[in-house]
């Protein structure tokens, strides 16, 4: 018998399957059990890029103290997939159980002396209580979770009351379900000491919050922003944004009585036709989005340029993936942020913002409209496949009323009427922001709009001067969008000489890393960049530590790079972690990183830690 | 080359339209192409057809990509907005703006290189969509602003004015267009404005994309002995088939049609387009039998003109098939499309 450790509300399930199978159905299923139970509880899922047939994993993190990132540690693997079985047997940590298939017994090949193997004959108990190949497949999976019901305790009244939600129409589908919850349950509790050392307890955690994914949170911002005007072109893991969309435009835009849509949803022919519509859309003064990913954004470069240039605003939301090229679409990577901030030929550079989680989402893409019409420029938000896919425990969302969009310095009619003469680049409030009017106002408001050469009055120049005027006045603008977009998120307690400089998804991984760092009698200040241009409370957080840990999602240290480009930072002081595997950063991986440079430090430097 | 101003003075006895407005109120800025470029003359025609149709300047969006051709729509209609955007992409620009408020009238100016070869998907996707739009293509078979190259509508063998042969086959925009679902079709040139004027009233008032391809000869690099888009090569080998007269609303028909070779078609709003038929044979009403007439006498080096297709009756308008409302989604009041703080609170249920 293997050592086991006794582990309340803190632990990690792993589960192996093949996509394809329903397995998503049974995993949402005990993680919302447990989330309904008061535990907070954090999910993942790593899937491939496949309809059907290939491995597939997703992982539970029932956790008290609330974090959201991975750990880096699995105490319970489901290995339902004979395909991946060496590796998942591997992945367990000491002490910990592995849940499999034993219809066919695989005694040598899960041979590990420091778990405990639970085998469950779960196909054969799908083949003698289903009928039907399709049905036994995905019975074979909510059986699973009726035996870590049993194993972990779980609420089955909870799981009933789920199933019956999910099904609520079709409720022959909820007896069949519990008939295979049970046959699990049942079997784990005759055959092993129910529960395990690893067991779910009630808490009172979770009130006040909702199990969302970032695309969900970010499509209700589009719609509570005002969109009006959706365009894109379907890429992972950007889809599910605009599918929500829809489907919350569909249901409260609809006039009930004449059918009519309050939006339009427009399939693009490509990504480049997506930010076209989009850029023609906000021209023509209705909120406009579009959602991609970074071989969208890609695409998106030349008609970028044109709308910085030509003064249009347009809101993207790019979520992440790996890269470079094609990737693996279906892992998660914070692979376009410098993409982003300088897409396109000449000088070019976007606003943009930077979520750390579905709720940041929704607020964030409101801000992105109300920036782009302020800034008249484009905006990217730029999410992730973390964020975006996965499921998140977040505070609930709250909307405030009171608010109306901030369409920006935009002019009617009567005020037109009230110049002597409309020029649409003049920087008539020294904050390089000039006015503009939409289509169909008056003649007299009217402006030609164009990405070659103009002077401030809107017209044609290859005047070297007239051109100048208005690239120096973009320049303001960038300068006014710093005083605009969202500060940096900086928790200094800690006082330290030390800090931690991340963006986006890294966020639930740092806030553990620091836990667990101080436990270990490390102290550091951390400070979340949530926009780009920089505000200025970045640029002191840097000048005022001496040694800064730069931790973000891809190979090339790019968030680095933007800090060293737009601030006046000493390059040596910036040490990056950098976490580029595809699956999200754990809290472990920044943990080591941080001792293992500190210890680097001290042996090179014995008098200490801090240099001047 | 800077913005010039035109004088803006209009002598008394300028003839008005319905709005009290003269011709020079549908003018632009200076034209910067060359001295006796075919674009100039569509100029002229779409101010002209504007002008007849007493549309309110500022209710005209001009849109275009980039080439000679897109520059002309800084040189009409100078109270309308206009969006110059990137090359072979307005009509997606178009799309958004169109869907943004479908009040407005939409007209784009493209070339045989924006549109044929860097922006041939979007003009294909656009008559898909059967976006709401005037499309007029300003063909004349090459490149101009790179000096000379030959475009996809150049003919196989016509000869570049350095002297090399087109040997690959053009793609012909009124062809594709028919293919591929559109509702309007034509073809004219620049140097017929009798023939384009009324094509362009036509064109701006149906509902649905219209496709007018217009040949238009480029003077500097494409008129020469051997060029089959040459002012002298188009006079002599295009032939009209059906002259299209468009009769506005607040118009009675005047003139007597001879019955048989006239089909008098309403448009959506009411306003009417009596077609001519010039060639008995040709109908103008079947996609296919147009189509294959089209083609059969581009056989034989002759270009077809005038309204080639038309079928006012289609359903699948932009709008129509989005079941958006009447009123312009830009001009809908935030209250209305937020669902508010109550809203959310039931939205988020789902997600407990």
């Amino acid at each position: 018998m293997a050592p086991t450790t006794t582990r309340v509300n803190d632990f990690t399930i792993k589960i192996a399957t093949v996509n394809g199978t329903g397995s998503a159905s049974a995993n949402t299923l005990l993680m919302k059990s447990i989330f309904r139970s008061g535990i907070p509880v954090m999910g993942k899922n790593y899937f491939p890029s496949n309809i059907q047939g290939l491995p597939t994993w997703y992982e539970i993190r029932v956790t008290r103290e609330g974090y959201v990132a991975r750990s880096g540690r699995v105490d319970l693997m489901v290995a339902m997939n004979a395909e991946t079985y060496t590796r998942d047997v591997r992945e367990v940590a000491a002490g910990g159980y592995l849940v499999y298939d034993s219809t066919w017994p695989r005694p040598a090949l899960l041979k590990r002396d420091d778990i405990t193997v639970l085998g469950v004959p779960l196909a054969k108990l799908c083949n003698e209580n289903f009928n039907g190949v399709r049905t036994r497949i995905l019975m074979k999976n909510i059986c699973y979770a009726g035996v870590l019901a049993a194993l972990l305790d779980l609420d089955v009244a909870r799981i009933r009351e789920l199933l019956a939600e999910t099904y609520a129409k079709k409720p022959q589908l909820v007896e069949s379900n519990m008939k295979a919850i049970q046959l699990g349950y049942d079997y784990a509790k005759a055959n092993f000491e129910c529960p395990l050392p690893l067991t779910v307890e009630k808490m009172d955690r979770t009130a006040g919050h909702i199990m969302i994914d970032g695309n969900t949170a970010a499509a209700l911002g589009a719609l509570y922003a005002g969109a009006t005007v959706a365009a894109w072109y379907p890429i992972t893991p950007s889809t599910s944004l605009m599918d929500a969309f829809k489907m919350f435009a569909d249901r409260t835009r609809t006039d009930k009585d004449t059918g009519a849509k309050n939006f339009a949803f427009i399939q693009a022919e490509d990504e480049l036709a997506a930010i076209g519509m989009v850029i023609g859309a906000m021209w023509n003064g209705a909120r406009a989005f579009t959602a991609t990913s970074g071989p969208g954004i890609s695409l998106m470069n030349e008609f970028l340029g044109l709308a910085y240039y030509a003064e249009v605003p347009a809101v993207i939301f790019d979520i992440q993936r790996v890269g470079p090229s094609t990737g693996m679409p279906t892992r998660t990577q914070q692979g376009d942020l410098t993409l982003a901030a300088y897409a396109s030929h000449g000088d070019t550079r976007h606003v943009c913002l930077y979520p750390a989680n579905p709720e940041e989402c929704f607020y964030m893409a409101v801000q992105a409209f109300d920036l782009a019409e302020r800034l008249q420029t484009p905006v990217l938000v730029l999410s992730d496949l973390d964020i975006g896919m996965n499921d998140w425990m977040c505070r609930d969302l709250e909307w405030d009323d009171s608010y109306r969009p901030d369409r920006g310095k935009m002019l009617g009619k009567d005020e037109v009427l009230k110049l002597k003469k409309f020029y649409r680049f003049l920087d008539v409030d020294e904050d390089g922001i000039p006015y503009r009017t939409l289509p169909g106002v008056d003649p007299k408001a009217a402006y030609f709009t164009r990405g070659s050469g103009h002077n401030q009055y809107g017209a044609y120049t290859e005047d070297s001067a007239d051109y100048q005027v208005v690239l120096d006045r973009l320049l303001r603008k960038w300068a006014t969008a710093k005083r605009l977009v969202p500060r940096a998120v900086i928790d200094a307690t800690a006082d330290s000489k030390i800090g931690i400089v991340s963006i986006g998804s890294c966020d639930g991984a740092i806030r553990e890393a620091r836990d667990l760092l101080a436990a270990r009698g490390v102290t550091v200040d951390y400070l979340r960049v949530r926009a780009f241009p920089f505000s200025e409370d970045v640029e002191r957080f840097l000048l005022s530590h001496e040694l800064l840990f730069v931790v973000e999602q891809n190979r090339d240290a790019q968030l680095r790079a933007l800090l060293t480009l737009e601030t006046a930072v000493e390059k040596s002081k910036l040490r990056s972690l950098l976490h580029y595997s595809g699956l999200p950063i754990s809290s472990a991986f920044i943990v080591e990183g941080v001792l293992a440079e500190l210890q680097h430090e001290r042996a090179a430097q014995p008098k200490g830690v801090a240099r001047a | 080359m800077t913005f010039i101003a035109k004088p803006k003075v209009a002598h008394p006895s300028l003839p008005r339209n319905t709005l009290g407005l003269t011709r020079r109120d549908y003018e632009g800025a200076l034209s910067t192409l060359c001295a006796g470029c075919g674009h100039d003359s569509i100029t002229a025609s779409i101010t002209e057809a504007i002008w007849g149709l007493s549309l309110e300047p500022q209710n005209v969006v001009k849109l275009s990509g980039i080439g000679c051709s897109s520059k002309t729509t800084a040189y009409f209609v100078s109270g309308g907005h206009g969006f110059n955007s990137v090359h072979g992409r307005m009509p997606s620009i178009a799309m958004g703006a169109n869907a943004a408020n479908r009040a407005l009238t939409y007209i784009g100016v493209s070339g045989d290189g924006d549109t044929l070869s860097i922006g041939l998907g979007q003009f294909c996707h656009a008559i898909r969509r059967n976006l709401d739009m005037l499309y007029i293509i300003e063909n004349n078979g090459v490149y101009g602003l790179t000096k000379g190259q030959f475009s996809a509508s150049a003919d196989i063998g016509t000869k570049a004015k350095k002297g090399e042969t087109n040997q690959q086959p053009p793609i012909d925009p009124v062809l594709l267009a028919m293919t591929l679902g559109a509702s309007f079709v034509a073809r004219s040139f620049s140097g017929d404005k009798a023939q384009l004027v009324p094509l362009i009233q036509a064109g701006l008032k149906h509902r649905g994309f219209a496709l007018i391809d217009v040949l238009s000869p480029c003077v500097t690099f494409n008129d020469h002995e051997g060029s089959t888009k040459s002012y002298a090569y188009t006079r002599e080998h295009y032939e009209p088939a059906v002259h299209a007269d468009f009769v506005p609303l607040e118009r009675e028909i005047s003139v007597a049609y001879q019955e048989g070779e006239t089909v008098p078609v309403v448009m959506h709003d009411g306003s009417r387009i009596v077609l001519r038929k010039l060639d008995s044979a040709y109908d103008p009403t079947n996609r296919a039998t147009a189509a294959a007439q089209i083609q059969e006498r581009m056989h034989s080096g002759e270009y077809l003109t005038g309204l080639l297709y038309l079928d006012e009756t289609a359903q699948h308008e932009f709008h129509q098939v989005n079941s958006t409302p009447a009123a312009p989604l830009n001009s809908i009041p935030y209250e209305a499309l937020s669902p508010g703080s109550q809203g959310l609170e039931k939205i988020l249920a789902r997600y407990r």
